[in-house]
């Protein structure tokens, strides 16, 4: 096992402070300010594109480029996953069915 | 504080997170496991794995640390990779601001992904009165305790089962499987889905971009397109309320 450098438990001290500070940044002035209208408006459909943002490329690209083949475990997981939703509705659901396709292809096939 | 344990909401937050929790827990699996395997030391890894509490910019720390980066390079990067967070706390800032500072630095602290989408889906709108206020804290609380539960868990498990995991399987793909799962059940408009088309296909056309700034310019991308699609039709209805917050 390696040393435990002084020097590498200030940064992650650190990085607990940039979790804090980045999630309550607005959250930190107690001066009475809001958002204009628009951007209120604009931030309902934030949470949809975060995750698609997370997401899609999770599913389409490897190592930075878009993926040439559908031989790849995560297209068919992700097809068996979002089936499952619209026919059932659980989220439970949606990640037992995409891991149930994605595992044999990806461990067996190696795909 | 006991009462925020016994209400309904409470629960509610909880159950609905537990719903997704075997995704972030594979995730949380795997990320310990990268962190083992990176070759930082036991007491350093645990430190990460209890304290930061944000998988993306712990995953783009770890080949820094171990690069022997400078400290201020590597804090950099987390920020950059949180930077979707700040526009989440633009979102949630009418529904914290009438706690206490410190009341609120705790409430942010929590912030992952999946709380602000589950807790905005549930509550649309800030609470005005009271009761509604005390409900969307039980809710956070209950949401939140079970994702912090679920990451930070599976975190150690990984941790101490490092060498019967193998990376390759994959298992880290459970994670993104949940969030699948919890976009679908977003897409309730038409914008909205919209809104995912756009951000989805941005993220991968500026996946070259560092630091994961993809991120941001997606989630910028598909709210501007929104807005401007939403003033072309503006006699669309506005998304129906489901949470018990009043109408802004």
């Amino acid at each position: 096992m390696n040393e435990t450098d002084l020097w590498t438990v200030a940064t992650i001290l650190g990085m607990t402070a940039i979790t804090v500070i980045t999630r309550c940044f607005f959250f930190l002035s107690d001066k009475p300010w809001t958002l204009p209208a628009w951007a209120q408006r604009g931030l309902h459909y934030a949470p949809i594109a975060a995750l698609a943002a997370v997401i899609v490329p999770e599913m389409v690209m490897s190592q930075g480029h878009l993926i040439a083949t559908w031989k790849d475990a995560r297209l068919f997981a992700v097809a068996a996953g979002t089936a499952w939703y619209y026919w059932r509705h659980g989220v439970l659901g949606t990640i037992l069915a995409g891991m149930a396709v994605y595992l044999p292809l990806h461990i067996a096939l190696g795909w | 504080m006991k009462q925020l344990f016994k209400h309904p909401e409470f629960r509610a937050g909880a159950s609905d997170m537990a719903a997704v929790a075997p995704g972030i827990a594979a995730w949380g699996l795997m990320t310990g496991v990268a962190m083992i395997k990176s070759g930082m030391s036991l007491i350093e890894v645990l430190l990460m794995a209890v304290l930061v509490f944000a998988g993306s910019s712990q995953l783009a720390a770890l080949p820094l640390i171990v690069a022997g980066a400078p400290m201020w390079v590597i804090l950099a990067t987390a920020f950059c990779v949180n930077l979707r967070f700040m526009v989440f706390s633009a979102h949630l800032r009418p529904y914290v601001m009438h706690q206490r500072i410190w009341k609120r630095l705790g409430f942010g602290y929590l912030m992952a992904d999946l709380n602000y989408v589950l807790f905005t889906k549930r509550f649309p709108h800030p609470g005005t009165d009271p009761a509604v206020i005390e409900a969307q804290e039980a809710y956070w609380i209950g949401n939140c305790a079970i994702a912090w539960i679920s990451w930070v868990g599976a975190s150690l498990l990984g941790i101490a089962l490092a060498n019967a995991i193998p990376l390759s399987w994959g298992l880290g793909f459970a994670g993104i499987l949940a969030l699948l799962g919890i976009m679908c059940s977003l897409a309730t408009t038409r914008l909205r889905a919209v809104s995912a088309a756009i951000a989805g296909a941005a993220a991968v056309a500026t996946f070259a971009l560092p630091l994961k700034l993809n991120i941001l310019v997606a989630i910028a991308a598909a709210v501007a397109v929104c807005l401007l699609l939403e003033k072309q039709a503006p006699a669309r209805p506005a998304t129906p309320a489901t949470g018990t917050g009043d109408t802004a």
